[in-house]
């Protein structure tokens, strides 16, 4: 029998509230087993271990149980705590009183009879408890960053810098991302370029990181230190050791009909293509869709007259194996897709446009040279209208439910930018709330107002419809009480922005979850933000949830440091509570293997003696240092052969009986 | 606001099925009414006056005749707010009031000249068959 202690404890008046922790504690005072039950204010605090370590030497306690916060908050301490006095710690049970019990509750005798019975499974459970003992892991010293955007790049620079290698795997075919793209960048106005560039030369100099461009993650196995991942190198059919980056192949290649996806399909691009001057690495990439040679077998243009012979149609993508101890997601966002807002005319008028394109068309390097033009007669426009909020802060199905976050400081930057630039033009800007939170964030909007003397209307435009040449934008003025019409040479939509599409099948991967916007989510939205909930994967940038540049900085360089302390150890405990198989009633029937979402199962044959009757029979094998205690396979098990330590059936079954008792 | 224009405020909020604290004050429904220029209350103020219960100047209103129950401002608004919905239920009380003389849907064929489009047509016919 055991010699059991429950302490339950009131968490200020989080749980003494609604539950009467006395009568908790007394009503299993004569639970069998039970030698000491007591209650106090906050058992987490010192004094409060200190209670427990001391009931654990005085009454000679083989196991305890303490009814408090959910197992997530405390269950490390606890454990600690019983191991200072002796005890394995996985003689420790918590019972959930505060989560599943005295927040959920308002009626005290409800919330008190809750607790008490969940005090009592808790009792059950431990009965059948056994001391177990964690294994250790070893840690491979190499991270994985998924995306090479402005967050990935950081977090590569910052892992590196720490001494780890990192390998950064990007699928477009340079680093860079969306921050390339930009012109200048809020608050401050420095040009995107410039800040951006030596943090790409930087990351491909670095002798700790290894890059992969043009690239996808395939399959990910394996689990928090030791990961292994596939990685496809698609085939650029240009040979990176020879090409030498002198472009001559861009400049011949007949074929222009490819849009320009740096430019936002602005313009074209030729079939071989390097997407811009700075990119990393400078080596071109052949779009098969539109090279001559892929689609008739004529043309090789571009072999003929690469000095370097560094042209291979041949090429195949590659598959190679890696080994990492830490994956980071850093994939991301793109712009929502605006077939849903044909009252905006985006499909239908070459002059509305999406903010990201003014982006290129305001940049020296974008297809107008920096000029700003409009699209369809490529004329100067004279006035010009943006949308806040485009498909942001929509709940009827059209867009997103979210506020982008960006969008409103990005579009004061673009008013700015533009009065700035073009004093002659009139800019008016529709907006249902102006949203900027953050250092010099308001202040530079303001300054767009009362400096620039952008036109802010508080309202949200209707309809755009062309009309002679013109774009006529009606709208709201909510604070004239008006209907306006504006006619207007171009439209800006600050459309919302959505993760990248890829993220849904790459949480699938690395057992990641996401929320219902698909963003990656993070193990606890205000403690930690920049873990999974995932051992061993981390979330850095948009992916996580929209972010400017400097927020997604600053996570980039926080997950780093999460995966700079992982990395650091050379061994990591592992869990014990792992599955095992129990040989004479495993039938080999691989049904557990099949739902083992870690691959953590396999089969030997084995010479069991079954009652006397000795035979050599097939037997799933627990690898212990894989298998992450997920239950999937005990449950799947037709033949009951597989169980969990520290949660096994009868354990569960008696917590069950307890509750209907 | 009086007891009986809370019980009225009641009564539309019943008959449309709307739920006007969803409104974010956008504007994208008056943005986009084609009838704007005639209608002294704008469809975002329905909202916000249904929502205060300021349903007797609503009634009083031309507002609710001169609203083309078009539906723009339904398909636009990011909120699923449904403004012609309380326009059409104002305009149901009011056609429920005893003793008032409105239009009746068989005299709605004399009044209709060529120019009107199909839709109005159509909603004449639902708003005066109430
Ligand atoms: C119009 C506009 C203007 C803006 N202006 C400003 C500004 O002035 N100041 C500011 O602070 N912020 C601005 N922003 C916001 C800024 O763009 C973002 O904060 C920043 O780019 C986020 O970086 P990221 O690395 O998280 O994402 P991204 O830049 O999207 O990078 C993600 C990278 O991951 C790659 N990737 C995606 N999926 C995979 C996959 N499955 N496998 C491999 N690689 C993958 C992508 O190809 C990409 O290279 C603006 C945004 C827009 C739309
Ligand atoms: S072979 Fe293809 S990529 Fe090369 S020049 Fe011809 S069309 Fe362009
Ligand atoms: S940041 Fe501004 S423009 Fe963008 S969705 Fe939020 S409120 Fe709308
Ligand atoms: S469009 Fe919808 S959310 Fe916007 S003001 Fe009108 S009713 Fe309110
Ligand atoms: S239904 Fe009425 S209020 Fe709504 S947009 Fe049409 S005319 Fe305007």
């Amino acid at each position: 029998m055991q010699k059991i202690g429950v302490f339950v404890c009131w968490c200020g008046s989080n749980i003494a509230g609604t539950v009467d922790v006395e009568r908790v504690a007394q009503a299993v005072a004569n639970e069998p087993g039970v030698v000491i039950s007591t209650d106090y204010q906050y058992m987490c605090s010192e004094a409060g271990q200190l209670k427990i370590r001391q009931a654990i030497k005085e009454y000679g306690l083989t196991g305890i149980v303490v009814c408090s916060c959910s197992p997530r908050m405390h269950e490390a301490t606890f454990r600690k705590t019983a191991q200072a006095a002796g005890l394995n710690p996985y003689m420790v049970e918590i019972a959930n009183i505060r989560e599943q019990c005295s927040w959920i509750h308002k009626d005290k005798d409800e919330g008190t009879e809750k607790a008490i019975i969940l005090a009592k499974a808790a009792i059950a459970k431990l009965h059948l408890n056994t001391p177990l003992k964690a294994g250790e892991s070893a840690v491979t010293k190499r991270a994985l960053v998924i995306g090479g955007g402005i967050a990935g790049i950081q977090t590569a620079l910052d892992i590196a810098d720490a001494g780890y290698e990192v390998d950064i795997v990007e699928k477009s075919p340079t680093i860079g991302g969306k921050m390339a793209q930009l012109d200048k960048t809020f608050p401050t106005l420095d040009c995107a370029a410039c800040i951006l560039t030596p943090k790409m030369v930087d990351a491909s100099a670095h002798e700790k990181i290894n890059l992969f461009t043009y690239s996808e993650v395939e399959g990910v196995s394996g689990f928090v230190g030791n990961f292994k991942v596939k990685i496809r190198k698609k085939a650029r059919h240009v040979k990176a050791d020879l090409c030498t980056g002198c472009g001559v192949c861009t400049e011949k290649c007949p074929s222009r009909k490819a849009p320009n996806e740096f430019n936002q399909g602005l313009n074209k691009r030729g079939a071989i293509y390097i997407p811009f001057a700075q990119a990393i690495p400078n080596v071109p990439v052949i779009d098969t869709e539109y090279c001559v040679k892929m689609k008739t077998g004529k043309c090789g243009l571009c072999a003929t007259v690469c000095p370097s012979k560094a042209i291979d149609f041949e090429q195949q993508d590659e598959i190679v194996e890696r080994e990492y101890g830490a994956i980071v997601a850093a994939t991301g966002y793109k712009l929502i897709n605006l077939d849903n807002f044909e009252e905006f005319g985006y499909a239908q008028n070459k002059d509305v446009i999406t903010s990201l394109e003014l982006e290129r068309l305001m940049n020296a390097a974008g297809p107008t040279k920096g000029t700003l033009l409009r699209p369809s007669d490529n004329e100067h426009p004279h006035e010009i209208v943006f949308i806040q909020c485009v498909g942001s802060r929509d709940v009827s199905g059209c867009g997103k439910p979210y506020c982008s976050k960006i969008c409103c400081m990005y579009t004061a930057k673009h008013a700015m930018m533009i009065r700035d630039k073009y004093p002659d033009t009139k800019v008016h800007v529709f907006y249902i709330d102006v949203r900027t939170p953050g250092k010099n964030f308001d202040e530079f909007y303001r300054r767009a107002v009362e400096e620039y003397g952008v036109d802010y209307i508080k309202g949200m435009v209707g309809k755009v419809v062309e009309k002679d040449g013109k774009l006529l934008v009606q709208g709201s003025d909510l604070i004239a009480n008006e209907q306006i019409k504006i006619e207007a040479d171009l439209v800006v939509l600050a459309t919302a922005i959505e993760p990248d599409p890829s993220v849904k099948n790459l949480a699938t991967m690395l057992t990641a979850s996401i929320d219902t916007n698909n963003f990656l989510t993070e193990a606890h939205a205000k403690l930690r933000p920049v873990e999974s909930p995932t051992a061993g994967v981390f979330l850095s940038g948009v992916c996580q949830g929209p972010k400017d540049v400097p927020e997604t900085v600053a996570q980039a360089s926080a997950a780093a440091a999460k995966v700079i302390g992982l990395l650091a150890k050379d061994k990591l405990t592992c869990n014990p509570c792992v599955a095992n198989s129990n040989e004479l009633l495993c039938n080999g029937c691989s049904q557990c293997a099949n739902v083992c979402p870690y691959g953590a199962i396999e089969y030997i044959n084995k010479e069991v003696n079954d009652h006397g009757k000795r035979e050599v029979r097939r037997i799933a094998l627990v690898n212990e240092a894989v298998c992450q205690g997920c239950g999937a396979c005990t449950v799947t098990c037709p033949s009951g052969a597989m169980d969990l330590k520290g949660f096994t059936t009868r354990q569960i079954m008696a917590e069950v009986d307890a509750i209907c008792k | 606001m009086t007891v009986n224009e809370k019980e009225l405020a009641e009564r539309v909020i019943r008959i449309s099925g709307v739920n006007t604290k969803k409104c974010m004050k956008c504007g994208k429904c008056s943005g986009t009414c084609p009838s704007f220029e005639e209608m002294e209350y704008h469809p975002h103020q329905f909202v916000s006056m249904v929502e205060k219960g300021q349903i007797k100047k609503l009634m009083e209103s031309k507002s609710i005749w001169t609203c083309l129950s078009c539906f723009a401002c339904i398909e636009r608004c990011p909120r699923s707010v449904e403004p012609a919905k309380l326009i059409e239920a104002v305009r149901v009380c009011v056609i429920r009031q005893q003793g008032e003389n409105h239009l009746k849907a068989n005299a709605v064929p004399e009044k209709l000249d060529e120019n009107m489009p199909q839709q109005a047509i159509v909603s004449a016919f639902r708003k005066y068959s109430k």
